[in-house]
């Protein structure tokens, strides 16, 4: 949150601080804004050019050179992606297991938090580290042994097979950012409800989880995200085409009859399950670098 | 950090110390469940042979041979390469473009807010809709970078970027440059603004200029941030899968096989989990090397910038 705040201080200072010279008159007015532009085109540019793709007919599409603007827009391909394969049950996979993952992932993350946070106990810094181990694990060291696992269980192709390991790899975000964020909450605020007889998993409830909502948020939609765009196991866990998530899917996404490689489908296909992420990201982008910078900062 | 109220008498301070394993007991749970206990089971399975194809052969004892073998696997050193060349690559432009983003950003200007919300939307986007996206963007015949090359006459003809064993890792690693460097800018920015505005201010009146303010108090002043920066980064690059596994399938031939692509083919193509779990396993190894390396240089870094 602090984060945030800082940068109109900065400019308030910039602005006393002045400058006069010709350099930093040509810098401010005509450099700078250049290679914000730069920037710009090269951040939206590719996600711009995807959006175009969805939007030609098939005819365009396979233009040399290319046809730079698709008019008038062809919305076609965002009708033929429903037909022919379960696109629609992955889109619902997808946000049934993401969802889940994320609210398991915040009840024991919370849990785990508000423990770290706020209570003296023998072997807090083994679950620190423990917690910060397996954010560096990489999914491919564990990826056949939770299949075997999975597999023995009858799970494969299972919501709960992706669920787990979800909740499992987002609990270090979770915990670290909460952690990080109940400490900052003061303590006198319990310690009052604790005075007043209650218990200290009621003022965790009643107390806390409130005045840490901004902070939970923060938490949700990082973890929605990854969960959304997980691949890894989502590819392994998962082998028929309706138990699919949307990554696999999007990643085996193939015409239905023809040989060519549909260009416009893939990139309508591409655009419905990008877009609600970049509306997510432009409401909340505040809350989402905080909550992003916030762990690299007070770690 | 702890409440005071419970430190007036022993039975509170157990009643404490209880309350706070009941509340880490799930997460501790979860994750000795779903993270340590297949990474045991996966060492434990490095020292077997076991072939999914052929159950009959069943899972027999063989120490390290697996090991051995991987020695002297060249497919395994070609991933390993790879993976180094791609990591070194993508995270070093990643610092120097993020470093001038976040620079530039830094600077107070309109629309500030919306060039950060554009940052994120790289960061956002699902890896595979990137691969896929760059696979369009790349393509041979109908890409708009051969038409954009071309007509900036740095190319004489449309090239098969993916499809050419000197150009796909490059394919690779621009499109994993462009995924991932707002994320880097993003977090140099948050140290950027943590760098105190005064001390700008006092070596502008000796007569410090830009160059001189970069290097003697943004960059030192910035170190930790950088490491840290580096270190996230440098981990997920070290394990990068989904990008090139759908953006060139880890072809031509093997010339962008990663070490996560190689153990998966070895693991669910060939159903070799015996020496798949070796390939894994020590994947893990690499990725705890440069992490244990990255957090002595912290360690020191950060005892330094204090």
């Amino acid at each position: 949150m602090a984060v945030t705040r800082l940068p109109s201080t900065v400019s308030a200072l910039q602005r006393r601080a002045p400058h006069h010279g010709l350099r930093s008159r040509l810098w401010s007015s005509l450099v700078h804004p250049l290679v914000i532009a730069l920037l710009l085109a090269f951040c939206l540019g590719p996600f711009v050019w995807l959006l175009e793709t969805s939007l030609k007919t098939a005819d365009d599409l396979y233009r040399i050179p290319p046809k730079l603007l698709s008019v008038p827009a062809d919305f076609r391909n965002y009708l033929t992606i429903w037909q022919g394969r379960p696109f629609l049950q992955n889109v619902i996979n997808s946000a049934v297991i993401a969802s889940a993952a994320t609210t398991i992932s915040l009840l024991i993350g919370s849990l785990c938090a508000y423990a770290l946070a706020r209570l003296r106990f023998r072997g807090k810094n083994m679950i620190l580290a423990m917690v910060l181990a397996v954010a560096m694990f990489p999914g491919i060291a564990i990826v056949s042994p939770l299949y075997l696992f999975f597999a023995r269980l009858q799970l494969i192709n299972s919501k709960l097979a992706l669920i787990f390991p979800y909740v499992t790899f987002t609990l270090p975000l979770c915990v670290w950012l909460l952690t990080a964020f109940f400490r900052e909450l003061p303590a006198d605020l319990e310690e009052a409800a604790l005075v007043d007889g209650a218990t200290p998993l009621q003022a965790f409830r009643k107390v806390i989880v409130p005045l840490a909502a901004p902070g939970v948020f923060t938490a949700a939609i990082l973890i929605f995200i990854f969960a959304w765009n997980e691949f890894l196991f989502a590819r392994t866990f998962m082998n028929s085409a309706e138990s699919y998530t949307v990554p696999p899917a999007i990643s085996m996404f193939e015409g239905t009859g023809t040989f060519e490689i549909p260009w416009g489908q893939i990139t309508a296909a591409s655009a419905v399950v990008t877009l609600p992420l970049v509306a997510l990201v432009l409401v909340f982008q505040r809350r989402i670098i905080s909550g992003l910078t916030a762990g690299a900062i007070k770690g | 950090m702890a409440l005071s109220v419970r430190r007036f008498t022993g039975g509170a301070r157990a009643a404490e110390v209880r309350l706070a394993y009941l509340l880490v007991a799930p997460a501790a749970v979860c994750i000795a469940l779903v993270a340590f206990y297949p990474l045991l089971s996966d060492l434990w399975l490095s020292l077997h042979s076991k072939n999914l194809r052929f159950p009959a052969r069943g899972e027999p004892f063989v120490g390290l041979q697996n090991y051995l073998t991987l020695m002297q696997d060249g497919r395994f050193w070609n991933a390993l390469r790879n993976t180094s060349v791609i990591a070194g690559a993508s995270v070093g432009a990643e610092l120097v473009l993020g470093m001038v983003a976040a620079l530039i950003i830094h600077r107070a200007f309109r629309g500030r807010g919306m060039v950060r919300a554009a940052l994120l939307v790289p960061w956002a986007m699902t890896t595979v809709v990137t691969a896929r996206m760059w696979d369009w963007i790349f393509n041979a015949n109908y890409g708009i970078f051969n038409a954009l090359l071309l007509n900036l006459r740095l190319i004489h003809a449309y090239r098969a970027w993916t499809a050419s064993a000197d150009s796909a890792i490059w394919a690779v690693i621009g499109a994993d440059v462009w995924k991932t460097m707002p994320f880097m800018a993003l977090l140099l920015l948050a140290g950027l603004q943590m760098i105190p505005f005064e001390l700008y201010e006092a070596a502008r009146i000796d007569g410090a200029g830009g160059w001189l303010l970069f290097w003697r108090i943004t960059l030192p002043l910035l170190r930790p941030s950088i490491l840290v920066a580096l270190l996230f980064r440098t981990l997920d690059a070290v394990r990068i899968f989904d990008l090139p596994f759908v953006l060139t399938g880890g072809g031509p031939g093997y010339a962008t096989e990663t070490l996560s692509i190689y153990a998966y083919r070895t693991l669910f193509t060939n159903l070799d989990f015996g020496y798949g779990a070796t390939l894994s396993f020590g994947m893990f190894l690499v990725v705890m090397v440069v992490a244990l390396f990255y957090v002595k240089v912290l360690g020191s870094g950060a005892a330094r910038a204090v």
